[in-house]
């Protein structure tokens, strides 16, 4: 009791061995008291309903994670020439500004520097440049102007920059894998592809003639039966639309078929 | 019995209880609270997304298990874990989709937190230490999408690096900080694994810190 010389019999409680009172005055935090209402025990009242709503987020997240598998392409190759680069998605609208005119070449500086600071600063100094009392969104209406805009501008160049991957994508032509075996040749839809008049331009082991080969058209991403389909009805680029004259359960067999050539 | 007993010997050492007081020991008002106002919903946004961090950690934790980084191993490692590892895929893709999940949450409450003004006098200072935890988010997701080693991760890697050294004066020193040399390669991946798992880490855990006790000394911001 060296800190109690006087011999006051009350005993002093103190927070571990530190010197702050057990019994200091309690500052509560201003929602305790300040707005009377249904006010609820953060425990354990709230942090059951916390618990329910992460239990519905769960339920909702491993359905995504259990009918999407995460996607593995081929080991990195430094030499491939031929592979499209893309960013994860968050970072598209970023990408997509360096594609413009007017923040690439001599003025890139303006989309990997200018713009991305000023972003950042008007966030920082969000607290500042917006300091009246008032919280309502529609009493402020250049700050939830301006945020609405650059939410409407993120969502466009993201669209965009993900529009413009998927076109080329879609025009790149196949690289020719390493196997060049025609995959499932006891199907149905070998038969129809060498009864029609697709062999004469791809090619009765899918090398390609006229048209570009067809090897490994399978692994293309984005490419689906539907897809395949589509292209057959409507024709692209040299191919007329209507090549092939069988039923429409043919055809499927055919594109069913086709998305199987997945050598690699 | 017994567990009021061991937790009276505990705090009579530790002395718990005002340490429990200050976590625990506070209310919630009615304005965001869900199961009064159902348009409070957009109050859980912070929360689902410090519950997505958590996914990601322990996620990451089973993964370092088989993860190795090296670009010798590191694409077969990932493929092993992902395809031949009982219950592999499935956390794999907790990690993959989480990250993305934790973005769009992360987002998300920015927004709440924009347009109902809380960022205001006296909830400053914790704005900015939000923002400073969206950009480690940014980083962790950067540096993560190389560990796979794919092509995709390759070229993604090579093309934010050639973004980063466009910039005048610094950004040569950037890439060859991120590249820890002058091509995307074995250190590259190396350093990423480093910075994902170890330092970004621990910036976000000391501003998520921050990020709690200004909300606890502060208060949840009052009702619009």
């Amino acid at each position: 009791m060296a800190h109690n010389p006087e011999g006051n019999r009350k005993q002093v409680h103190y927070v571990g061995d530190s010197r702050v009172r057990a019994d200091r005055p309690k500052r509560y935090a201003p929602d305790y008291s300040e707005f009377p209402g249904k006010n609820e025990a953060f425990i354990p009242d709230f942090l059951l309903k916390e618990w329910m709503v992460a239990a519905v987020f769960l339920v909702g997240f491993m359905t995504l994670v259990m009918s999407e598998l995460p996607p593995l392409g081929e080991k990195a190759d430094p030499t491939n020439t031929s592979f499209l680069p893309v960013p994860d998605w968050y970072f598209l609208f970023l990408y997509q500004l360096l594609k413009y005119k007017w923040a690439s070449g001599p003025y890139v500086v303006l989309g990997t520097v200018v713009l991305p600071l000023i972003m950042a600063a008007a966030l920082l100094l969000a607290p500042w440049l917006d300091s009246g009392k008032e919280r309502r969104p529609h009493k402020r209406p250049v700050a939830t102007g301006l945020m609405i805009l650059s939410v409407i501008a993120v969502a466009a160049l993201t669209w965009s920059a993900e529009a413009e991957h998927e076109q080329q994508a879609e025009s790149a032509p196949i690289r020719m894998p390493k196997a060049t075996k025609v995959m499932a040749v006891d199907e149905q839809g070998y038969q129809l592809f060498k009864e029609s008049a697709c062999i004469k331009c791809h090619g009765d082991q899918l090398q390609g003639v006229n048209g570009p080969h067809l090897i490994g058209v399978g692994n293309k991403p984005g490419m689906t039966t539907d897809k395949i389909i589509e292209i057959i009805d409507h024709g692209r680029g040299g191919m007329p639309a209507g090549m092939f004259q069988g039923s429409d359960q043919e055809k499927r067999a055919l594109a069913e078929w086709l998305m199987k050539q997945k050598q690699k | 019995m017994m567990l009021r007993a061991i937790y009276d010997w505990v705090d009579e050492r530790l002395d718990l209880t005002p340490i429990w007081r200050d976590v625990a020991d506070h209310e919630v008002p009615e304005h965001v609270n869900p199961a009064h106002h159902f348009s409070a919903f957009i109050y859980c946004f912070g929360g689902l997304t410090f519950f997505v961090v958590v996914i990601q950690i322990l996620s990451g934790m089973f993964l370092a298990l088989y993860y190795v980084p090296d670009i010798v191993n590191a694409h077969a490692s990932v493929n092993y874990l992902q395809n031949e590892l009982a219950m592999g895929a499935i956390v794999r893709g907790m990690h993959h989709w989480g990250a993305s999940v934790a973005i769009v949450m992360l987002f998300l409450h920015t927004l709440r937190v924009f347009f109902t003004g809380s960022y205001k006098n006296p909830r400053e200072f914790n704005w900015i230490v939000g923002l400073l935890i969206f950009a480690v988010m940014i980083g962790l997701g950067f540096t993560g999408y190389l560990l796979p080693w794919d092509n995709k991760a390759y070229f993604a890697t090579k093309v934010g690096v050639e973004i980063a050294a466009s910039v005048p004066f610094i950004g040569k020193y950037i890439a060859i900080f991120l590249q820890g040399g002058d091509i995307v390669g074995a250190v590259t991946l190396e350093r990423f694994f480093a910075l994902h798992v170890f330092f970004l880490p621990a910036a976000l855990f000391m501003l998520l810190g921050v990020h709690f006790i200004l909300i606890r000394r502060q208060g949840i911001s009052g009702p619009l």
